[in-house]
């Protein structure tokens, strides 16, 4: 017994040895591995499978040294995950960024590190950059991504049988819907009031560009120039006043999906959208379908778009690998990812001002209007949405009192300015 | 009786061994103690505490007193949406006490009936609603009373009343209505299984002394058997308060956090989320929804109190 347990002892040393050895090498592995892996943090958990098998793998044909994993958690948790994930030094290299405050707060807190001498951040204009950038404008903490863009969607079949064109002017628009509410087999306008945010996104804010002319109204409003009692923003709400008649009946407690089944039925015709419907309707309806810009007033030549910055890319600034992320933000920077962003997922649009073919038809439209309209962002996104009472949330309450019929216009705009100076020092005047 | 063997002579052996502080008594109760202690008051005492402080922009927290509950209670960006939960929250709570209640009680007779058949089927039935979970219910409730595909107006409709039928979750008037009455429908198994379950312990003695000295079915009821279930009531009653000033859910679950149509569905719970956890663009703020749920806790303690000390003390309880 007792040579042969010597004999195995020994043995069993040299295993354990040589296991140890190999551990050491792999960790050693493991170590030079982790110098060059980048961790992306994001809320776009229904992104993951085009990130893992279109994104990365095109990245890493051009940089094979940088691994780049995607980590996602839900949206309506991220901000709380990501917060505590900064906090205790867990986090990511590469930060996905809310547009706005959320992230203009890590900026503040040094959680973010400035992108202003990132290779790319050129190929952006002010207005994409504008999200990710401090009051004053001149340091920009994240890559802009990508931006959505409002516009209307209608139902190509209903507007052959009507021999209907779409409507370039307002006046053009309330006659195709005269039209299709006297044929009478269909809603002639597809939204509901049950969820609030339709009515401010896709009513007030989708055709009031063209009213407050874009970013000019929108800066206005943040330098106390405009307030929202002026006539620009009240004809804004006159005109959603004039929308419930072609809206469908008990459009009060219509809510969002209710809606997109209207129109995806084929029963309703024209639907007030943000470009991310397009893949939506893509799968679900059976017709051909296609968009028109939101129509400007009467007279007026040159057209506004909201094209609303909504997604970017930073750097965690406690990042050990912070080389790698910006080379891999410059490559975000590229028309390379904005092509493969902006086909994986069309209605997201790349911002960047290289050139993009976007291969959805309606997509490609939306996207279009980019070359002939100017584009402005949401204009309670920026700075006037950070008091109390929150503008965002007023006007998605005013917005559909308005179009319910329970508030007129002057006293939507009345209460969206009153809510505003109660807190907003330019407004207080 | 009672009173002779309390104030009786105790061996006086067992005296010394009493006055030794219990272990036991500790041991048994240190676990639910610990976990009531860790889980329920110590969160319950920090919210107070949170809520005399205030954050500034760089996450760090001051001690500001009372100044929250003074915002909370005059800044009328604040209190205006505050006293529109608490109005909301009253109407709700008075829509479940009269309907939930009284449905409740009905239908706790009816199954109480001697000679009812299929009493535990309809008894389950009833039940059912409140082991549903709360999006489900809201979910059935908002594609049947949808205006586009519902089957509420084609019932309606089907009786000659298709002209009633409107949006009720949609509109300002009718929304708060609507939603109490699908949440009534939910939970009126609750106070149906309690008054049941008191009324089966009433003997049948004292209603056939009643029937024996003449009593119609109505006097049974009013002097019989209300008197006899009168504490379970209470206990209902304050059940339902207490549930109500805490409800959130279904208001959530149908109409979102900013409980449209302007505010008119807002109740206490939904204002608290949106105050601390903060929706869309609107920051959620710690501090001041600390402030709001410790509003919340003190119009709870109240309404407990006035119970407490206004009416159970008065209630007669009595043992067969």
């Amino acid at each position: 017994m007792r040579p042969l347990h010597a004999k195995t002892l020994v043995r069993r040393a040299g295993q354990m040895l040589a296991t140890a050895s190999v551990a050491v090498a792999a960790l050693a592995c493991a170590n030079a591995a982790s110098a060059q892996t980048l961790t992306i943090e994001s809320w776009r958990n229904d992104d993951a499978d085009v990130w893992n098998s279109q994104i990365i793998p095109a990245f890493n044909k051009k940089f094979p040294n940088i691994k780049v994993q995607f980590k996602a958690d839900p949206p309506t948790e991220y901000n709380a995950a990501l917060n505590a994930r900064l906090t205790g030094g867990t986090a990511g290299d590469l930060i996905t960024c809310r547009p706005f405050d959320a992230s203009l707060d890590l900026f503040k807190k040094g959680q973010l590190i400035s992108v202003n001498e990132v290779k790319g951040i050129e190929n952006f204009s002010d207005v994409a950059k504008s999200a990710w950038s401090t009051d004053d404008g001149k340091t920009t903490f994240c890559m802009p991504m990508a931006s959505v863009i409002h516009g209307f969607i209608y139902n190509k079949p209903i507007f052959d049988e009507l021999k209907l064109a779409p409507p370039k002017t307002m006046s053009e628009f309330y006659a195709v819907l005269d039209k299709i509410k006297a044929h009478g087999k269909y809603t002639p306008l597809a939204m509901g009031t049950a969820d609030q945010w339709e009515a401010a996104t896709m009513g007030f804010q989708n055709i009031g560009v063209n009213y407050w002319k874009g970013e000019e109204g929108r800066k206005a409003l943040i330098e106390g120039k405009q307030k929202f009692t002026d006539p620009a923003y009240i004809q804004t709400f006159s005109e959603l006043a004039k929308w419930a008649p072609y809206m469908g009946k008990g459009y009060q407690s219509q809510k969002y999906p209710d809606t997109q089944n209207l129109f995806a039925l084929g029963r309703a015709a024209i639907y007030p959208a943000g470009s991310w419907d397009v893949p939506i309707f893509r799968k679900q309806a059976d017709f051909e379908f296609d968009a028109f810009a939101p129509p400007v007033p009467d007279g007026q030549g040159k057209c506004y778009i909201s094209d609303h910055t909504d997604i970017a890319l930073g750097i965690n600034a406690k990042s050990k690998n912070v080389e790698a992320a910006k080379t891999f933000l410059s490559w975000i920077a590229t028309s390379e990812f904005a092509d493969i962003y902006a086909n994986a997922l069309p209605g997201f649009f790349p911002l960047s001002k290289e050139k993009v073919t976007v291969k959805d038809p309606v997509a490609a439209k939306f996207v279009g209007w980019r070359s002939t309209c100017d584009s402005s962002i949401r204009n309670s996104y920026q700075i006037l949405s950070r008091g109390t009472p929150n503008l965002e949330n007023e006007l998605w309450n005013v917005s559909a009192q308005v179009l319910n019929g329970t508030m007129k216009p002057e006293e939507a705009a009345k209460k969206a300015e009153d809510g505003l100076a109660g807190w907003y020092e330019p407004h207080k005047k | 009786m009672s009173d002779i063997t309390a104030s009786g002579v105790q061996p006086a052996e067992s005296v010394s061994v009493r006055s030794r502080f219990p272990v036991h008594v500790a041991v048994f109760l240190a676990p639910a103690l610990a976990i009531y202690t860790l889980f329920s008051i110590y969160p319950l005492i920090d919210t107070i505490r949170l809520s005399f402080y205030t954050g500034d922009e760089s996450g760090a927290r001051h001690f500001a007193g009372l100044a929250n509950f003074y915002t909370l209670l005059t800044d009328p960006a604040w209190s205006g949406h505050f006293w529109n939960a608490l109005r909301n929250n009253l109407v709700f709570f008075a829509v479940h006490m009269v309907v939930q209640n009284a449905i409740g009680l009905g239908l706790a007779m009816l199954l109480s009936l001697p000679r009812l058949t299929g009493g535990s089927v309809y008894r389950t039935l009833l039940f059912l609603p409140t082991m549903l979970s709360v999006v489900i219910i809201g979910f059935i409730w908002q594609l049947m009373l949808n205006p586009l595909w519902g089957i509420a107006e084609k019932i309606l409709s089907a009786v000659g009343l298709g002209s009633f039928f409107g949006p009720w979750l949609g509109q300002e008037t009718t929304a708060l209505i609507t939603i109490s009455l699908i949440s009534v429908w939910q939970f009126v198994g609750i106070p149906m299984m309690l008054i049941y379950a008191a009324l089966l312990n009433i003997p049948d003695d004292l209603l056939d002394a009643a029937i024996v000295d003449g009593a119609g079915p109505f006097s049974v009821f009013w002097f019989v058997r209300l008197p006899l279930i009168l504490p379970t009531l209470g206990v209902v009653s304050i059940l339902t308060f207490v549930a109500n000033f805490n409800a959130f859910d279904l208001i959530y679950a149908i109409k979102g956090a900013l409980a449209g149509p302007n505010f008119s569905t807002d109740i206490l719970g939904t204002f608290f989320y949106r105050t601390f956890f903060g929706y869309q663009l609107q920051v959620g703020s710690p501090t001041m929804g600390a402030t709001v749920a410790t509003a919340m806790l003190i119009i709870i303690l109240l309404g407990v109190l006035i119970y407490l000390f206004g009416v159970q003390r008065r209630l007669q309880r009595h043992t067969f």
